[in-house]
């Protein structure tokens, strides 16, 4: 990883990404955006905001409500050496652009025999809580990594969320960026000189020697509180941040895997075909027999996504049930993760479930 | 067929459903004052909505009508029962008109099991099939083909039956619009696609996202009968609805109304929004003179058919029942963890 010169600053992932696009776009001509409210006075979450009045409507284009059409626009753009940055409030508007990004944004560099590139970058954002719904909150990761040609990032802390997103950008060919909406307010040093995070493989958060573990996305935030906790009561967790879900390199985690002999995924999206399933066969094909006992995946249950806070009660994974999947995995430790578990319950129960924070007052 | 619930209304069973409401007598007798009634009651129930919900009792997002009413009444009643409305994420004034229950709405959007949804939807997906409200859905300009679907059916099985796709000015910029309108068009389907034009896409302007030319040209180019009306004079709408319900039910084929009207509070939730610079206090002021609600009961008011007693009577049973159905949502229960298994 490239060493960024400057001092660190706190910011909250949204600053972090508003911050990344400006330094792009100055740095760049050929860097443009597009999005159905990306010079509106909300400017998509606060990641847009003050890039029209800066770069003028030229390069920051307020869109119709056309996803198919104007990712082909972008596309098209794109062939003739633009770096067109697209944004969708929610992953559900961009399935209307499915069509555009698995054909051609995925295709265009292999069919034209790498004559052609598509330098496109498209940020999706996943939604969670309030009460949004089955078509607000769907998250997509293992359908778009499914299909050879596009990178699929998720950014879990400010500093990735600046440093992917500038990767992105340079990217010769599609980036799909999937952003946690709740991570959006997670604050984190954020060095202010322009700098790139590798979109290669998972990076190690916390070294430890019982279980691997993997999240990304909104989930490692939970996974840190959880295998901080862990650690504590002498569980040592291996904890991984997934990063890039596509090209999946798996070799740091096989390895570890190797030396703890368990493995637990967490999904940001549903369990069932999940991008945990693709890391579980991968891991188990290459050190089967250096497994301690099944890999386990966590995730969403095999539904839509509630709009109740009654239903989604049990729905999303968190900490307090990552640390007891690790409590039964581990001959004895059910009884050392007694007390991190009884902490972490009382940490889930501070804030509803349908809220990011405390300070959450709705709709969006 | 008979052996499966789940089928949607034929004309019969929802006919059997509305049999003494006295709904259509309503209407042939006063229809000025149906209409007003029935915008009363959707400002009062937005109203009241805007003003319960820094309660936090309702934990999902809402998209607010006021202002827009006229539309939502001019439409609904020119409908009978067994018509069917695709909504959107705009829902509850075009669900309340169309005679959805008050009740299991509210308690949607308190996420409770007695919902319409049993708390699965939320406020942007709420139904009730005994009214007609076939489905909402959040996703811009979904609906139109899943009302043109409806209306596909409606053809043949021979049903009188009309079917209504409600959009906001933004999905037309949908290539699904010109898809449905298209296969209407072809097809001579009995659907009404009603454009209700409030100028804006959440804060972005139509005039950023469309040329300056009239709306009511998309469904011309498709071939469909198109006209454009002022959205807030509710008899206006209905008449015009009126012309294509008889139009569709004759088996002549679509149509495409756009009623011009405005959103009075934000795109999404219970404020008022012209403070944050995506329009003008003064262009606000201009449609809030044009009330649909005040400009009708003025009518009324001048021809002899309201006055104050009557006026604070029917604010009196609106409220009453407004506040029961708080009641209800209120008192009930949220669903089990459990339940979210069925039906997946
Ligand atoms: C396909 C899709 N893109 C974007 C959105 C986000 N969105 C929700 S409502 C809305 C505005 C729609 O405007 P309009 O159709 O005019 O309806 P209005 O809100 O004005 O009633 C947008 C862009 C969405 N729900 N679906
Ligand atoms: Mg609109």
């Amino acid at each position: 990883m490239r060493e960024p010169a400057s001092a660190p600053r706190r910011l909250t992932a949204a600053a972090a990404i508003l911050e990344a696009t400006a330094q792009c776009m100055q740095a760049d001509a050929r860097v443009y955006m597009m999005g159905e409210g990306v010079a509106d006075p909300k400017g998509i979450f606060g990641t847009t905001l003050g890039l029209v009045e800066r770069f003028g409507p030229e390069r920051v284009i307020e869109m119709p409500v056309a996803e198919n059409g104007l990712t082909g626009i972008a596309i098209g753009s794109a062939l003739m050496g633009q770096r067109p940055i697209m944004v969708h409030q929610r992953v559900d508007f961009a399935l209307l652009a499915v069509e555009q990004l698995l054909n051609n944004a995925a295709k265009t560099h292999f069919v034209t025999n790498g004559v052609h590139k598509v330098p496109l970058t498209v940020r999706m954002i996943i939604g969670r809580g309030w009460g949004q719904g089955p078509e607000h909150s769907q998250v997509f990761d293992s359908v778009f990594a499914h299909a050879p040609g596009l990178k699929v990032v998720m950014p879990s802390t400010p500093y990735e969320a600046k440093g992917m997103m500038v990767a992105a950008v340079r990217d010769d060919n599609p980036v799909i960026v999937l952003e946690h909406r709740w991570m959006h307010y997670a604050e984190g040093d954020v060095p202010e000189a322009l700098y790139e995070t590798p979109l290669t493989g998972p990076a190690r958060v916390r070294s430890g020697d019982e279980v691997t573990v993997v999240a990304s996305s909104f989930a490692l935030l939970e996974a840190i509180e959880a295998a901080d906790h862990m650690a504590a009561a002498g569980v040592g967790c291996d904890l991984f941040d997934l990063r890039v879900v596509r090209p999946l390199d798996l070799t740091s985690i096989i390895a570890s895997v190797r030396r703890t002999g368990r493995l637990v995924i967490i999904d940001t999206g549903w369990k069932l075909f999940g991008v945990g399933a693709e890391i579980a066969a991968q891991v188990t094909e290459a050190c089967f027999d250096q497994l301690k006992c099944a890999p386990v995946r966590l995730g969403l249950p095999d539904q839509p996504t509630p709009s109740s806070r009654g239903l989604a009660r049990s729905f999303y994974p968190n900490g307090q049930i990552l640390a007891e999947t690790v409590a039964k995995m581990i001959p004895d430790a059910a009884h050392r993760l007694a007390e991190p578990i009884k902490a972490l319950e009382a940490l889930r129960l501070r804030v509803p479930v349908d809220v990011p924070n405390p300070a959450f007052r709705g709709p969006f | 067929m008979a052996d499966d619930d789940r089928t949607p209304p034929t004309a019969e069973a929802a006919r059997a459903a509305t049999e003494g409401t006295g709904h259509d007598a309503l209407l042939r007798n006063d229809l000025p004052l149906a209409l007003y009634v029935d915008m009363l009651r959707n400002r009062r129930i937005e109203e009241e909505i805007a003003r319960r919900y820094g309660d936090q009792e309702m934990r999902c997002p809402v998209h607010l009508s006021v202002g827009q009413e006229a539309v939502s009444a001019g439409v609904c009643l020119a409908l009978e029962r067994q018509d069917q409305i695709v909504s959107t994420h705009r829902a509850h004034a075009h669900y309340l008109s169309k005679g959805g229950d008050l009740k299991a709405m509210l308690a949607e959007f308190h996420g409770k099991a007695s919902g319409c949804c049993g708390g699965r939807g939320g406020s942007m997906h709420i139904f009730d099939v005994p009214a007609g409200v076939l489905l909402s859905l959040p996703i811009v300009g979904s609906g139109i083909p899943v009302a043109t679907g409806a209306a596909l059916a409606m053809k043949q099985r021979g049903e009188p039956q009309v079917a209504v796709a409600f959009l906001g000015d933004a999905a037309v910029e949908e290539g699904v619009f010109h898809e449905a309108a298209n296969f209407a068009a072809v097809h001579r389907l009995p659907v009404i696609f009603v454009c209700e034009n409030n100028l804006y896409s959440v804060y972005t302007p139509l005039k950023v996202r469309q040329p300056d030319l009239p709306l009511e040209r998309l469904g011309r180019c498709h071939g469909i009968a198109s006209v454009t009306a002022d959205g807030n004079d509710a008899e206006a709408v209905f008449s015009l609805t009126r012309a294509a319900v008889d139009r569709a039910r004759a088996g002549e084929g679509p149509s495409f109304l756009v009623f011009d009207t405005y959103r009075w509070l934000e795109h999404c939730g219970p404020n008022y929004d012209n403070d944050i610079g995506y329009r003008t206090q003064a262009e606000f002021e201009t449609w809030r003179e044009r009330d649909p609600v005040g400009l009708m009961a003025a009518k009324l008011q001048r021809q002899g058919l309201l006055d104050a007693g009557r006026q604070s009577e029917l604010l009196a049973s609106i409220d009453a029942e407004i506040n029961e159905a708080f009641r209800f949502a209120l008192a009930s229960p949220l669903p089990e963890p459990g339940e979210v298994a069925l039906y997946a």
